[in-house]
């Protein structure tokens, strides 16, 4: 088990025939990720990475039975791509697409919400984000795959980078990884951090969670409130930005302090409150993660 | 993108939102003797992007024409400081004048987005004003606040429920519609993530007035309002703006080392921890996840020019980003811009052995490190 994806996953990328999507459907292809074919309007018909190219989401999943969806398709057109692969009836909708306009996104929302209403199990990750990999299984994102070991924590995280940093610790440390998701740096977004920790609380091969949040938002304060209440497994979190000046948006578009909220020191204040153990120092999260389990579990 | 006063009052006219007669935008050169000010008072406000500028000088009345002459001309490049500046003064470099108001009462009106719920809220109050802020502090009942559909926008029942609320007299009631459901519309259409109609003034001769304005817009949405993207950036410094052209993420910060990160968390991160190794960063500075040699190469060039950097720390996790192609952009910018600073390198991920091959070879003094808290504790060393 795992979380949203496995080797099982049957992937089409959108945007398929663009450099991006072509070289990252190339690693995840080199990882052992089942991707089943793309989708890029008016090409349909014809081949790319010796793979099946459609003109519509639809008749990939008619051809090839996909269940995920990743999308590189550009910011001007990614909010419609990835309402059109929710029609569709793709299950994990994955988009690693930066600088889609907020009110976009609000659309999105509205129209997966009216989705599923009528019974739909959707799952979207991103956009603004890395993706989600199950190591040694299924690499559907842009993370670099060598650094991930199968393993038993799961991460989850806002900022793409920074999870490398995390999860290379983990491994070096030999703490092996179930899953490891990006649910990016966008101020609307899919899945939060609550959604992701609901799988991971009942998923039986994940057996603690790594939080990496930041500034800006109140997700982290969220994710506080639900482990206090439900999560039955250990829960460590880093959260960036505790020197970020205020008003200034710190790359990501969601990562800005406005007025009093969205502070680091707020998020902290309320994962510390929960019992969630918030480590400092970037540097220690591999080794702190690793002595506090040993503990636990002697 | 963040508008000043008149800016916004520009965008506001557009959606027939009333705001206060102009006499002009004054910016520092500017001739004084032509203007043409006809009927007194005037108010004279000084365009810096914060709140808090009446407290602060930025905004007085004259109701002498060489009594505002004189406002305007020390008002013009007069250094304001405010709780919202931070510590900071923000130089004033234009100056709006406008025909004062009388005004009678002050109502707070905005919208925004809320994102948790994905969806855009209108929030007023009948206590203008006053910052957002404040009220919630001190008056949270005082506070209206509900979603907004912008493919439906406001309901007629929605700006009924608002206007008993605030105690909007039925005489006014027509106009006041109007504008709320002008400014959803306008919100829609600019990409905006705040819009602040802050107060929305009831003036002694019953109209309704916006007295100031206050917009941020989706930068994200810029491919789609040309207008906007050509507008100045007033946020920007020199060297942001310089950055931005190269297609990287900048922004000053106040201490003295330069650090250069590949990814917007990591970046953030990296500032975190040499603050805890004791230093202070110049800079928040992300090549991004895919950056080109050539990136890399002025990245660098623009931390090489900023005379306040004692010291560079280079922060990479390659993923996508290799790391030999980082050490290259960095041996390529030494050429051209010679080192007199202290360089620390730490580099992970892939082609991590040609990357350090390549820095160790080059003959720059360059000191390596193998982690991220041995890299911060080094170059806050170094600076001093």
């Amino acid at each position: 088990m795992s979380i949203l994806i496995n080797k099982n996953s049957r992937i089409l990328v959108q945007g398929f025939t663009g450099k991006q999507a072509t070289f990252h459907a190339k690693q995840c292809l080199d990882y052992g990720s089942k991707i089943v074919g793309g989708v890029t309007p008016k090409k349909g018909g014809g081949t790319h990475l010796n793979l099946p190219v459609f003109n519509t989401v639809k008749e990939g999943i008619e051809a090839t039975g996909a269940d995920t969806s990743l999308i590189f398709v550009p910011p001007p057109f990614a909010a419609d791509s990835i309402m059109e692969a929710a029609d569709a009836g793709i299950r994990v909708i994955i988009c690693i697409t930066e600088g889609i306009p907020v009110l976009d996104m609000v659309k999105v929302k509205k129209f997966i919400n009216c989705l599923r209403a009528s019974g739909a199990e959707i799952y979207l990750i991103g956009p603004n984000c890395p993706g989600a990999i199950t190591p040694e299984e299924c690499k559907a994102g842009i993370m670099p795959g060598y650094i991930h070991r199968k393993g038993t924590v799961g991460v989850v995280s806002r900022s793409g980078t920074l999870t490398y940093e995390a999860v290379w610790q983990l491994t070096q440390a030999g703490m092996g990884q179930s899953s490891v998701i990006g649910i990016g740096g966008d101020p609307i977004q899919g899945m939060n951090f609550v959604d992701t920790l609901k799988l991971f609380n009942k998923d039986p091969e994940t057996e603690s969670v790594v939080i990496i949040g930041e500034i800006g938002g109140s997700a982290e304060e969220d994710a506080a409130k639900y482990i206090k209440e439900s999560m039955k497994k250990p829960v460590f979190a880093f959260i960036a930005g505790r020197t970020a000046p205020p008003g200034r948006r710190m790359g990501h578009a969601g990562a800005i302090i406005e007025g009093s909220s969205g502070t680091h020191e707020c998020k902290v204040r309320a994962l510390k409150e929960a019992g969630i153990r918030v480590i400092e120092n970037l540097s220690e999260i591999g080794a702190t993660v690793k002595e506090k389990l040993v503990k636990l579990q002697s | 993108m963040k508008f000043l006063e008149y800016e916004g009052k520009d965008i506001f006219k557009s959606y027939s939102i009333p705001v206060a007669h102009r006499y002009g935008v004054l910016k520092i050169g500017s001739e004084l003797e032509n203007l043409d000010l006809r009927n007194g008072p005037w108010v004279i406000k000084a365009q810096v992007l914060a709140g808090g500028r009446g407290k602060a000088g930025g905004v007085k009345i004259a109701s002498e024409k060489n009594e505002a002459i004189k406002i305007i001309k020390n008002m013009l490049g007069m250094k304001i400081k405010t709780h919202q500046t931070k510590g900071q003064d923000l130089t004033v470099k234009e100056v709006l004048v406008e025909e004062a108001s009388d005004i009678k009462r002050e109502i707070y009106l905005s919208m925004t987005l809320d994102r948790k719920e994905a969806l855009a809220m209108l929030i007023a109050s009948a206590e203008g004003g006053m910052s957002i802020e404040e009220l919630a502090k001190k008056h949270p009942e005082k506070i209206i606040k509900f979603p907004v559909d912008l493919s439906e926008g406001i309901h007629d029942f929605q700006v009924r429920k608002l206007s008993f609320a605030l105690n909007i007299d039925e005489t006014i009631f027509q106009d006041f519609r109007a504008i709320v459901q002008n400014l959803a519309k306008m919100f829609k259409e600019i990409d905006a993530s705040l819009v602040e109609i802050n107060p929305l003034a009831i003036l002694k001769n019953g109209k309704l007035m916006a007295i100031d304005s206050k917009i941020v817009t989706d930068d994200n949405a810029l491919f789609r309002h040309k207008f906007f993207a050509e507008k100045p950036d007033h946020e920007s410094t020199e060297i942001e703006e310089e950055a931005k052209k190269i297609g990287i993420n900048y922004i000053s910060l106040d201490g003295n080392i330069g650090c250069m990160v590949n990814g917007a968390g990591l970046a953030m991160a990296t500032l975190d921890t040499v603050k805890l190794a004791g230093g202070n960063a110049a800079n928040f500075l992300d090549v991004g996840g895919g950056a080109h040699i050539e990136q890399i190469t002025r990245a660098f060039n623009i931390l090489l020019k900023d005379k306040r950097v004692k010291a560079i720390l280079v922060n990479i996790f390659g993923g996508i980003m290799k790391c030999d192609n980082i050490a290259t952009g960095i041996v390529q910018a030494t050429r051209k811009v010679s080192l007199n600073v202290p360089l620390v390198v730490r580099l992970e991920g892939t082609n991590v052995e040609q990357g350090k091959e390549i820095l160790a070879n080059s003959g720059i003094k360059i000191e390596q490190a193998n982690s991220l808290w041995e890299a911060a504790q080094k170059v806050t060393k170094a600076a001093g």
